[in-house]
Parts: C-alpha cells; structure tokens; sequence
C-alpha cells in the first residue's frame, strides 16, 4: 500500500495504482481524461489533460519530478506529493493543452451528435478559453461510413485511440488503426473498409467527442430532450446491460451503462445496441442519473458571464 | 591538434574493408575482450572514461549500462541508434560509411560487456546506400570470426543485424526505434518502464549512439583512465562535430571537448572563419532541437569567460544565456542570414516530423510553423510574437517524448535573442517578402555597429 497526498487529501491506494485511480478513490478534483480509459490496457498518456504536478516523488526520494506528469500512466509511490487543482502551473498547462486540442477542432456542436456528452466539450467548458487565437485554415478530412451504423467525421477527432485500442483488445480481425503522421495523422480503415464484428459498436462509446457516432442515431434528436433509463435483456453474447435513450415511447438509441467517468461498465453487442430498437425488446430498470458535471445538466452558469455592454456614444 | 579516437585513419580508403582495418590496429578490442575481461570489467572501464552519450542527451554510458536488468533470464539486447536524422547532424554517416568496421567492433565488445547475443543497428531508411557499406562489413566480420557461433574460440556468441527504418525523425528517439524495430507504428512509449527494463520485446535492451558504441573499442584498448584524460572536466574525450553553414570548411570534425568556440569557428584547422570575410550572426551548437546563441554568446559566455565546446560549458547560463552541446551539429550563420526565416524552416521540420501521438506536440508544431510561416512572409503581426511565445510554452515539457521540447527550444530562443528581427518582419513586410534573408547585423547586433 502506499501513502499519496492529492491536493492535501491523504489517500491508501495499492502500489501500482495510476496517480489518476487514486484520485479518483478520493474522489474529488480528479484530473480530467480524455483518452484513457480503464477498461482498455495500454490506453492513456496521449491527451496530456490529465498533467498534474509532482512535489514530493516519494518518502525515499524527496525530490519532485521536474516535468508535470500524466497522471494516468505514472504509478504512485509511498509518501508521494501531488498537486492538481492547487497548482497553478497545472491549470495553466491544462488551459494550453485544451486550446491545443480545439485549434483543430471544427466546433459544430450545433450539428454534432456527442453534444450534450461529449467530454471535450466539458472540457473546455472548464478550462477553454472563451476566444480562439487561432486564425489559420482548420484541418478537414472527408466523413466516410465505416459499415452500416458507425461513421467516422474525422474532423472531430483528438486521436485519443481508444477506438485503435478497443478495436484491437475486444474485436476479432482488427481493421482500422491511426495512418500519417504529425496533425495529419487519421483514424483509419485503409481505405474505406468496413468494420464488421459482434462488438464494433462500442467504438462510438468509447469515442470522447463525436468523431465515431451512431448511424442509427444520427440527426434524431439532441442527446437532452432524450430520457435515459436503465434497461437489461437477455443476449448471448453480451451481459445484456444497457442505457436506453427514450423519446416518448420511442427507443432513439441503446448505449453501454456509463460510469461517471464517461466509462462503460460493460461492453455490448451489436445487436442490443443497434437491433434491439423497440420498449418491447427490453426489461426496463428505471431512470438513469446525469452527473452534474455534463453540460446537460448545466441550465445556469456557476459564474457571471463577462459581457460587455455597448456603450453608445452620447451626442454631445 | 587535438587528439583523435575515431577519425585517425580516416582518408585511408583501404580501412572501409576488414583486412585494411586490421591493419591499422582494428579488432584487437574483441581479442583483449574477450581473452582477458570479464563483462563487468568493461562496463567498469567505460565508467570510469567518463563516456557520455553521444546522441545528444550527453548521458553517462556506463552509468545507463549498468541500469540494464539483469536479474530475469530473459535475452537482452542492445540497439545501435543510426537514425542520425536532426538537421545540422550528420556525424554517424562519416564513420558507417568509411569506417564501418568500428561500429561492428565497438557492437561486438559492447554486446560482450551487456551479456547481450543479439544486436542490431537501426539505421534510417535515407541510409540505404550505408546499409550495404555495414552489411558488408558484418559479412566480413562473420567471415573472419568476429561474429556468429564461439567468437574466437572463446564461449561468447553474438548475431549482428542492420535494420533500415522508414525514414522518421522520430524513430531515433529511443522508445520510438524499439516501436518501429518491433515493426509497429514508431510512436514513443510512456515511460516508465525504461528500456533497461523492459525494451525491444520487453526485454531489458540498452539503445546507443553510432558514436557512442564506436569509442568503446578504444576505451577497451587504452583503458578508461586514458580516455577520462582527454577532454575537459565532465566532458571527457573526443566528440565529432558536423559543421555546416556559412563557414569556409564545412564537414565533420573530431574536437577534443573544451575546445574553445573561437577556435572551432576561426582556425584553419577547423572551420576556417566565416565565408566571405562577413561577420558572425548566430550559431546553433548543437543540432536543430538546441537554442541558437547571438554572435554575443558564441565565444563568451554571459559571464565573461570563453566558450568551450563541451557539456557544461555551452549549457552554461541555462537556457537564458547559453545552449547545449547537443548531437554536435554545429550550424554558423553570418550576418545576411534572416533567424525568422530559419526557426520557420526548423519549425517546419518538426511539424513535418511530428508523430501525433500526445496533443500539445501534434498541434503545437503545425501552429508554431503555421504563425512563422506568415511572419516570414510579411503578414504577421505583433501579436504574433507573443502568441508564438505562448504556444511554444504550451508545448514544451508537456509532451510523452522529447520531441516537444525539441520543436519548442529552437523557436523560444529565437524569440529571446532576436526579438527585434521578429519584429522587422512585422513592421516591412514588403521587403522581408523582397529579399529572403534578413535584416543583416546593423538591425541584429546593434552593438556591433
């Protein structure tokens, strides 16, 4: 076990445990992720949100780490010091980094599916800047359907691969995977594949922003004017454990049960995500809650806006 | 004349082949080695010479061998980095070309010293043509019994490979080279684990510079505490210099370290003064990703005292006053060469190079290039200094790899010492358009005129 003081909350965590699990163990201001993901080995390290500060490297090694750290890939140590929302120096390379990932992002959330979801737009709800400083041509790439229900919208993507790693660690005959290099670089099949498997659909849950969204969802409705209840059925191949987002009577769309970390609990099927598209098809658990954290549940700003007011002049 | 370890017979053509690298003294490191050490006295010997890596980090070598993990019975490796592809290096090129039995002598005592039984050189795929100069010289090397089953009669086995990459600049960082020698995508690794521990395969694997692994023979031969004389404090030995620019003899130099700066750049032996009879504007000392330094704090440092080429001495003042070492690609500019338009080259480079793997670095480098780019090309404005500033903060040690720190620096020193250049492009955008270099010394240096 060892000792980790976060932002001067003191926790017990197992050795080996991520900065970022033991943050979340305490619970609160724990760093934001936006590609890595728990349930897929090997994901994490690339977004470089989750930045935090080490003061104190351990109990034997008093020294702090001379870098800010991601805090999903480096293990904890006894005695360590961490400092996220306390320091400084973090929000402010936080803020950067989001301005970063938006430079290239096309910000059409008024027509983007994920809105409402999307862990890019909370993001930058929180640390982005209201201005963009950046003045150049966007990079666009073409939207290409990969198979019946999934498109791809490229221009959304932040490259996070949990799709790559999700394809390669859950599906069978991996097809698509990151090509070129550098702000080129693309999610790929190679050439317009499809991609066709039992589990490929849970491409679009673990997708942080809209680049993967759902065919059969696609255009129906804004994720906030949907109901989301807990619903389970029984499926041969998956545990059968789903979110249904319901319009009325209607079945819009099935997801994964997402934690509050925007993480599915357990991976589904193709068929309950994309088939099974009737009230009848499902046992119905209840409700589900909405973290408070998602900007569908955000109806009031926690601060004033700063608007500035026209001043007209006054003839004289 | 400084003394020379790696170049001493270099303008004798017959040293590209085995016998005549016999010849002139070769391989007896391997007969010393493997007759008369035992691993552990080798890796003691390249400590105490004080060896650091060549490549560009300048960390001790026997210090990162003896890290290597030996406590499980899986194989180790050792990797030979020949993806010399930083602008301004190009260093390992000379000795693979002429003198590729070194490389193949030093990977040899080397792998003996790690306990290693298989080793490759991973060389950059614009390095097919050397590919073959080594191929063939591994060849002669297995002939001769240098390489392969019981070398020399001794119980000692080692295979010896030559992998070509695919052309990446990124794939000579470390973590990357293993990712692209595993035959995946050359993306650098999260570390930890470190490659000591879990590298090529998982494998503990130790991963050195071509000019690194080509001193070890002569440490074998003459004993570490020969080499720890020459050179200078920490910076022990010799070090290859590429020299390029605007100097009268470009090419690749072998210095003694603690060589003054003034030296290197005016006397005959080395880089012959600047061409033209113009004056010095800038130097980048030690390869692209390095801060350029004013003609102001090439030969002097801030505090007064001459500059030498070695570690400490070109790092000194931090990254306010001074620079790095670096890979030794010594880059001269004179007074007519424009600074903005040269960080826009080098930041093109790296946006070019990028990987895209972590953000700050994959959208960083497109938009310092893309800002630099306008600058260069009269429609900049003021702000944009300031904004280049801020993005290159954004990026610089945020990244997985050194890469962001690489494509930082440069631009950030720019920035620092020729603020008023930036400037200048902003304020006579038609005639930075009109003639592609700069502004010459007057604006520069104001000092100096």
């Amino acid at each position: 076990m060892a000792k980790v003081t976060i932002d001067n909350v003191t926790v017990e965590v197992p050795d080996g445990t991520t900065i970022l699990n033991a943050a979340r163990a305490i619970g609160e201001n724990v760093p934001p992720a936006m590609c890595y993901y728990s349930k897929l080995k090997g994901s994490g390290g690339k977004c470089r949100v989750c930045l935090v500060k080490v003061t104190k490297s351990s109990e034997a090694n008093p020294r702090g780490m001379p870098k800010l750290v991601a805090s999903c890939c480096t293990t904890v140590a006894d005695g360590m010091v961490v400092e996220n929302v306390t320091s400084p120096e973090v929000i402010e390379a936080r803020k950067g980094i989001v301005e970063l990932l938006l430079i290239n992002h096309p910000l059409d959330c008024p027509v983007c599916d994920q809105a409402g979801e999307c862990h890019l737009q909370d993001l930058s709800y929180e640390h982005g800047a209201a201005t963009t400083r950046y003045d150049f041509e966007r990079r666009t790439f073409e939207k290409i359907d990969i198979g019946p229900y999934i498109q791809l919208h490229m221009n959304r993507c932040i490259l996070c691969y949990r799709c790559v790693y999700t394809a390669d660690q859950l599906t069978d005959g991996r097809v698509h995977g990151v090509i070129n290099r550098g702000d080129h670089a693309e999610i790929s099949t190679y050439i317009s594949n499809i991609i066709d498997n039992d589990f490929s659909g849970n491409v679009i849950d673990v997708c942080p922003v809209g680049a993967l969204t759902d065919r059969t969802f696609r255009f129906k409705s804004r994720v906030w004017f949907t109901k989301p209840m807990d619903a389970h059925c029984d499926c041969d191949k998956c545990s059968g454990k789903v979110t249904l987002w319901l319009q009325g009577e209607e079945v819009l769309r099935v997801t994964g049960r997402k934690d509050q970390y925007g993480e599915v609990d357990e991976f589904i099927c193709n068929t309950c995500r994309f088939e099974r598209k009737k009230k009848s098809d499902w046992v119905i658990e209840g409700p589900r809650r909405i973290g408070t954290h998602s900007v569908i549940s955000q109806n009031h700003l926690p601060y004033e806006l700063n608007v500035v007011n026209p001043q007209i002049a006054q003839p004289q | 004349m400084g003394k020379k370890i790696l170049l001493e017979h270099i303008d004798k053509p017959e040293i590209k082949g085995i016998e005549g690298y016999i010849k002139y003294g070769g391989y007896r490191s391997i007969e010393k080695a493997l007759k008369k050490m035992t691993p552990d006295e080798i890796t003691e010997e390249v400590k105490k010479s004080g060896l650091r890596g060549r490549g560009g980090a300048g960390f001790p070598t026997g210090m990162k061998w003896s890290f290597l993990f030996k406590g499980s019975d899986k194989p180790r490796y050792l990797l030979c980095n020949a993806d010399e592809s930083e602008p301004g290096t190009f260093k390992d090129r000379l000795i693979m070309e002429k003198i590729p039995h070194l490389l193949v002598e030093g990977m040899i005592a080397s792998s003996y010293a790690l306990g290693v039984r298989t080793a490759y050189i991973y060389i950059r795929g614009e390095y097919m043509y050397i590919l073959r100069i080594l191929e063939q010289a591994i060849a002669e090397a297995y002939a001769k019994g240098y390489l392969g089953e019981k070398i020399l009669g001794s119980d000692y086995s080692l295979d010896l490979y030559v992998h070509p990459g695919g052309g990446a600049y990124i794939c000579g960082e470390e973590t990357a080279l293993i990712e692209s020698l595993e035959g995946k995508r050359g993306n650098p690794r999260i570390k930890p684990p470190f490659p000591a521990v879990a590298g090529l395969w998982g494998c503990p694997t130790i991963v050195n510079n071509v000019e690194t692994i080509a001193k070890v023979p002569f440490i074998i031969n003459e004993g570490g505490e020969t080499y720890s004389k020459i050179g200078i404090g920490a910076s022990t030995g010799t070090k290859l210099i590429s020299a390029c620019g605007n100097i009268n003899k470009p090419g690749v130099y072998e210095i003694e370290l603690g060589l003054p700066v003034e030296e290197f750049i005016y006397s005959d032996e080395y880089c012959g003064g600047i061409k033209g009879g113009k004056q010095l504007k800038a130097v980048v000392p030690g390869g692209s990703s390095v801060p350029i330094l004013p003609q102001r704090l090439v030969t002097k440092t801030a505090a007064g005292t001459p500059r030498l080429m070695s570690y400490e001495s070109l790092a000194e003042g931090g990254f306010q006053t001074g620079s790095m070492l670096g890979s030794g690609g010594f880059i001269v500019f004179d007074e007519d060469q424009c600074v903005v338009r040269n960080t826009w080259n080098f930041s093109r480079f790296y946006h070019h190079e990028s990987c895209g793997q972590c953000s700050p670095c994959r959208e960083g480098t497109g938009w310092m290039e893309k800002i630099l780019h306008r600058l260069e090309h009269g429609h900049g404005h003021m702000e944009d200094i300031d904004l280049l500033w801020d993005v290159q903060r954004k990026v610089e040690g945020n990244t997985i790899c050194p890469f962001g720190d690489a494509s930082a620096w440069p631009v950030a020193a720019a920035i620092r010492h020729f603020r008023d250049e930036f400037e200048w492009h902003v304020l006579n955008p038609e005639e930075c358009t009109r003639r592609n270099y700069g502004m010459g010394v007057a604006a520069a240096e104001p000092e100096l005129v």
